[in-house]
């Protein structure tokens, strides 16, 4: 069990009109074996803070501290120190995978980054994790074009978990899924969450489904972190203006029919001009 | 490379293919065997015979110290194709680990690097060899190298831009998180991800080597005498060419066999590489279904829907479309039948691949030329669209009908300003005069809460929701009686989603204009619409009044559906209701029902009739043979 801690977290891109700053000095503490969701719209900078806490975007600022160490740095040393602690899963299930590598070349590749494996306990992993994850061992010899979007995730959460990382990122990873491969996604990750006793970064903007698999949840807006409560009480009692639009924007299956307007008219909402993503101040 | 399509690999498909496999096999043969059978030949000389012209016993004529010069052309191949392949194996590698490892360097590194190809580009290739030739020294090895090197910028450059493409992807991403090491990230997944364009090029780039390699040598900068190749004999044979022409054009002809036969290679390669690229993205498929499937019966409608229906802004019977495939015909929309009343918003929801979105753009007039498309009726605004000639058809939908895409960044012409494509529509179709149209172009804009100043912005100046009400504005410029929105919210944050809904709510209100709203998104639809079609496997397996989404729905697919979706208030310790299984394979359908494979409530039935999309009651329909019961609650309202 780790606990993973973002002090004051800051990074910056070189746009094309100058300096970006994507996050503003983020602190978020993911104690161990919780899941903490990060929800927040496009170019909130949520995607940037998942990268630069896995080291592949630099940090212009702040710390990452991980069972009160401080990791990060640039070198490939750094990097294989991280890697073997935190994991991430991408949102794309068509770039996840390497198009030329089967299933269990993939898996094969991440369970031996850290650990050398000889060839009979090599298959006996790749058969055990793709059981964790509930895929059919048949497929260990497919390529990724010869998957499902839905296995294809899966198979990006198992070689995530082949390392048997103490935390995991997960960026995004429903968003390009339909709704009911989302729903076994969704409930693959937290059934995981809970059994390995992993600690989590859910990223997401989809509210409903950040909230399902989180213990706290984190609003990010504009590169900062507006508001961060149990999720229970977010969703009861939001205190953030933006946390509110965001409420109240969710369409929800149980509305009053059309005709009427669906909810309550928005105050919050006019003042939230578009996002010009280069102009954060 | 294990791919699984060995079997359409192995053998060489047209008859180009089977060109190119010929001369390359001759050429193959030529340099193993040349040397061999015709070397000694090649070297004899003949006091006799120097300088001879064509004969029977010298087909193509002597040298100077009378050497048969068929034999030495014969022989020659070995050294000339030697020499072109390594030079361009040589110039390839080193061209692609410097372009390629710009992919797994750091960004400074990889600026540097970018930098020095660039550079590198600046220098005229030929001009490069020349001077390296020259410097180096006359001789085989010189020209080689010298050549190697001239090509090593245009590999790099290629290189560097393939590995582009890699390197954003979240695999290499998911792979240095690994902590995998530099070389190995270039070996495992950068190299093999950009091998095949990279060995193309380089099979057409050996065909350019040995022409350079036969002018290095005819130049006297390559191949020395006594050693000789097809430059130096084409050399030999140019100080007699006016007198006898054959010996000087010999070599010649077999230095453009041999380009042509690298070209042709190269064209073939890229011919089945394209075709592989094509082939069907989803898992291996059942043998395909020698003939096509027979047409599905006409879905039963309730008396009256065959007629026209007067107030019906849109009215299609059993649609269907059948796109060609390299794989087969797949039938992806199978009789789809929908009709809308003036005002109404009618929502249609499915999965990926249910078809909903080819339904749209069928409605549209838009699907691709090679899309097949069959129906029995298709009427908008009273008029039938089947009986209309190509000309009236497009006329009547551009003018009875808008729609507005998922992503407005591309459906927005990114050099125009937003006034020119907001009043092309009704200048060409109306008529309208310029002032007319800037006119209606400020009406629609304020219509959709824009100010009228940004008739002179170009899209890339605006955010997603802004272009996204442009789209809507000048689809309200044409004043249609149908709005067609695909997945038009999609593309956009929550906040802005719930604005642009709100928006067509209000435009449906103020204009009366129907509505049918395609969306994946369950929720929305519900909250947004009068009614929703369910689409699944290309049919429409249930329509209902929207409130009853929620709770009532009757057909297990639809409900399925419905339970997966989590909203605010779900039980955290309870899973998510799933379905088993995947979509039907669009290129082997089965009998029955399409859903019968995944449905908990199948019976035997199922498998072996298609059901009909039937009246449970007025306004609620569903093709299921067994549907579910209706909670009690839910008939009310």
């Amino acid at each position: 069990m780790t606990a993973l801690t973002l002090c004051q977290v800051t990074v910056r891109y070189d746009g094309p009109h100058g300096p970006v700053t994507a996050v503003d000095g983020v602190s978020l503490d993911i104690p161990a074996g919780t899941t903490v969701g990060l929800v927040g719209e496009s170019g909130s900078g949520k995607s940037s803070l998942a990268r630069a806490v896995v080291g592949l975007t630099p940090l212009s600022g702040g710390r990452i501290i991980l069972d009160g160490r401080e990791v990060g740095g640039r070198t490939v040393r750094a990097r294989r120190h991280l890697g073997r602690r935190v994991q991430v899963v991408f949102q794309d299930p068509d770039t996840a995978l390497d198009p030329r590598m089967t299933v269990r070349q993939t898996l094969e590749e991440a369970a031996t980054a850290f650990r050398r494996l000889d060839r009979r306990a090599r298959s006996e992993r790749v058969a055990g994790l793709l059981d964790l994850v509930g895929l059919d061992p048949r497929l260990a010899d497919r390529l990724p074009r010869q998957l499902s979007g839905g296995q294809r995730q899966r198979v990006a959460i198992t070689r995530a978990l082949a390392v048997e990382p103490d935390v995991l990122i997960a960026d995004e990873i429903t968003s390009a899924l339909d709704v009911s491969v989302q729903a076994s996604v969704l409930n693959t990750i937290r059934r995981l969450q809970r059994q390995l006793g992993l600690s989590m970064l859910f990223i997401g903007h989809n509210l409903p489904a950040v909230c399902y698999v989180s213990d706290v949840v984190a609003v990010m807006h504009r590169g900062r972190i507006v508001e961060t409560a149990p999720t229970t009480a977010l969703l009861r009692d939001p205190q953030h203006p933006y946390t509110r639009a965001l409420l109240t924007s969710v369409p929800i299956l149980n509305a009053p029919p059309p005709g009427e307007p669906a909810a309550p008219a928005l105050p919050a909402l006019p003042a939230l001009p578009a996002l010009p993503d280069e102009k954060l101040s | 490379m294990s791919v699984p399509t060995r079997s359409r690999r192995s053998l060489p498909s047209s008859p180009l293919a089977w060109v190119a496999a010929t001369m390359l096999a001759s050429l193959v043969l030529l340099a193993l065997a040349g040397p061999l059978v015709w070397g000694a030949a090649a070297d004899r000389p003949d006091p006799s015979a120097v300088l001879q012209g064509p004969s029977a016993a010298h087909p193509f004529g002597t040298d100077n110290l009378g050497r048969d010069l068929l034999a030495r052309v014969l022989t020659a191949a070995r050294p000339s194709l030697l020499l072109a392949l390594s030079a361009t194996l040589l110039g390839a590698a080193g061209g692609v680990v410097l372009g390629a490892s710009t992919a797994v360097v750091g960004p400074r590194t990889r600026r540097w690097l970018a930098t020095l190809i660039n550079l590198l580009l600046a220098f005229p290739a030929l001009l490069v060899a020349l001077f390296l030739a020259v410097v180096l020294g006359a001789g085989a090895g010189g020209a080689l190298f010298a050549l190697a090197v001239a090509s090593v910028p245009g590999f790099a450059r290629l290189a560097q831009t393939l590995a582009a493409g890699v390197s954003g992807t979240d695999y290499l991403a998911a792979a240095r998180v690994l902590g995998l090491r530099r070389h190995r990230l270039l070996r495992r997944h950068v190299l093999p991800n950009i091998a095949e364009p990279l060995l193309l090029s380089t099979t057409m780039a050996a065909g350019t080597a040995l022409v350079a390699l036969a002018g290095l040598s005819f130049l006297g900068l390559g191949v020395q005498p006594p050693a000789y190749d097809w430059g130096q004999l084409l050399n030999q044979g140019l100080d007699r060419v006016y007198a006898q022409p054959l010996p000087a054009l010999a070599p010649g002809l077999a230095i453009l066999y041999a380009a042509l036969t690298f070209q042709l290679l190269g064209e073939v390669l890229a011919g089945s590489a394209a075709r592989r690229a094509h082939a069907p993205q989803s898992p291996p498929t059942a043998p395909l279904p020698a003939t096509l499937p027979a047409p599905l019966p006409v879905p039963d409608g309730p008396a009256g829907d065959d007629h026209v229906l007067q107030d019906h802004v849109l009215q299609v019977e059993d649609l269907t479309i059948e796109l060609p495939t390299p794989a087969g015909v797949i039938r992806p929309v199978r009789g789809v039948s929908l009709s809308l009343r003036a005002g109404e918003i009618v929502g249609l929801v499915g999965e990926s691949g249910s078809g909903k979105s080819l339904t749209a753009l069928a409605l549209a007039g838009l699907l691709p030329e090679h899309a097949r498309v069959g129906r029995r009726t298709h009427r908008l605004l009273g008029a039938d669209l089947t009986a209309m000639t190509r000309k009236e058809r497009h006329h009547h939908l551009a003018t009875g009908l808008a729609v507005i895409f998922q992503n407005p960044a591309s459906a927005l012409n990114p050099s125009l300003r937003i006034a020119t494509q907001l009043t092309e529509a009704i200048r060409t179709h109306r008529g309208a005069s310029r002032t007319e149209a800037a006119a209606q172009a400020e009406a629609a804009l304020r219509r959709v809460a824009l100010p009228p100043s940004l008739l002179r912005s170009r899209p890339h100046q605006l955010s997603g929701g802004q272009r996204q009400r442009v789209m809507i504005a000048s689809g309200l410029m044409v004043r249609p009686a149908l709005i067609i929105a695909d997945e038009p919210t999609t593309a956009l944050d929550v906040t802005v989603q719930r604005q642009i809904t709100e928006l067509l709510s209000d435009v449906r209100r103020d204009t009366s204009a129907a509505v049918l709203f395609i969306s994946h998104d369950v929720a929305l639809v519900a909250g947004l619409c009068e009614r929703v079609l369910v689409m699944y496997a290309g049919t429409v397996v249930e329509s209902l009044p929207a409130d009853r989404l929620a709770t009532a729905t009757r057909h297990p697919y639809t409900r399925a559906l419905v339970e997966s979706v989590p909203d605010l208030t779900a039980d955290r310790d309870r899973p998510l209701r799933t379905v088993e299984g995947g979509p039907p394979d669009p290129l082997a359908p089965a009998a029955g029902c399409p859903f019968q494979p995944r449905c908990p409530h199948r019976r035997h039935r199922c498998a072996e009739d298609v059901p009909a999309l039937t009246d449970l009651d007025p306004g609620h329909r569903v093709a299921c043979w067994y549907p579910l019961p209706a909670p009690a609650k839910a008939t009310a309202s």
